[in-house]
């Protein structure tokens, strides 16, 4: 008898990579991101300007940390909102499955495509 | 027309009825902070990709003080996902032997949160290095 192949392994190498990316350092992107430099703590107020995020991200290794940080946090989120919407008894699992990695699929693909536009 | 009228136990709040379930549900929960973060990211980046004027108006928008409370919010469940995700490793790793015995829960989780505050402490230092 031929079994067919789960795809849940892709899916949850993915939640586990972002879980653990956010895990390691998310809580620090936060805070510089989104309180610190912003809010002028810390940090020299120019950190996240035009020319020096355009200048990370022209770094292959700032492009490669950039599209892994929104991708993989993007299909951490996915894979446990459609277990929670299981949870919460929406139970049309194709639908929510469809979506859920749908989002995440169309982020990843901007996101990509953001840092290709960008170039080098 | 059946007259059966089956006893179905009912499924509403059945989080709530469990200190355990509802652990569970604030660790999955964090998940919707995660993904508004990521597409934070990801409108930073996409107005990145069109220019100063785009990128200047994403970096104004972020020094609002709704962004600010939300990212507040953000980094009270980043911080949360951190300790519960290590708090559940030692039940999602396989099991790990060191010198014939078994490593300890509590040694796992240990060791993740610690291997978390040195990595968050080195972005924190390499982005101020990046821009002194």
């Amino acid at each position: 008898m031929k079994m067919k192949r789960s795809n849940e392994p892709i899916f949850w190498s993915l939640f586990g990579a972002g879980g653990i990316l956010a895990a390691l350092i998310g809580p620090a992107l936060v805070f510089i991101t989104g309180i610190a430099v912003p809010f002028g703590l810390f940090y020299a107020p120019d950190t996240m300007s035009y020319s020096n995020m355009l200048a990370f991200v022209h770094n292959w290794l700032g492009k490669l940390f950039t599209f892994a940080v929104v991708a993989l946090f993007l299909w951490h989120a996915a894979h446990r909102i459609h277990i929670l919407l299981h949870d919460f008894g929406v139970h049309a699992v194709t639908l929510v499955k469809v979506l859920c990695y749908g989002s995440a699929f169309v982020g990843t693909v901007v996101a990509a495509y953001a840092l290709l536009a960008i170039g080098s | 027309m059946s007259n059966r009228r089956p006893y179905v136990r009912p499924m509403d709040n059945w989080w709530m009825r469990d200190p355990f379930f509802v652990r569970y549900m604030a660790r999955e929960f964090t998940a919707v902070f995660v993904a508004a973060y990521a597409v934070v990211l990801l409108f930073g980046l996409v107005r990145l990709s069109q220019g100063e004027a785009a990128f200047n108006g994403w970096l104004q928008y972020l020094k609002t003080p709704w962004m600010l409370v939300f990212h507040v919010i953000v980094l009270a469940t980043f911080i949360y996902h951190t300790w519960s995700w290590f708090s559940i490793m030692p039940k999602t790793m396989p099991i790990m032997f060191v010198g014939g015995k078994r490593v300890q829960p509590g040694t796992i989780t240990g060791t993740g949160i610690a291997a978390a505050v040195v990595a968050c402490l080195a972005v924190l230092v390499i982005v101020k290095g990046m821009h002194p």
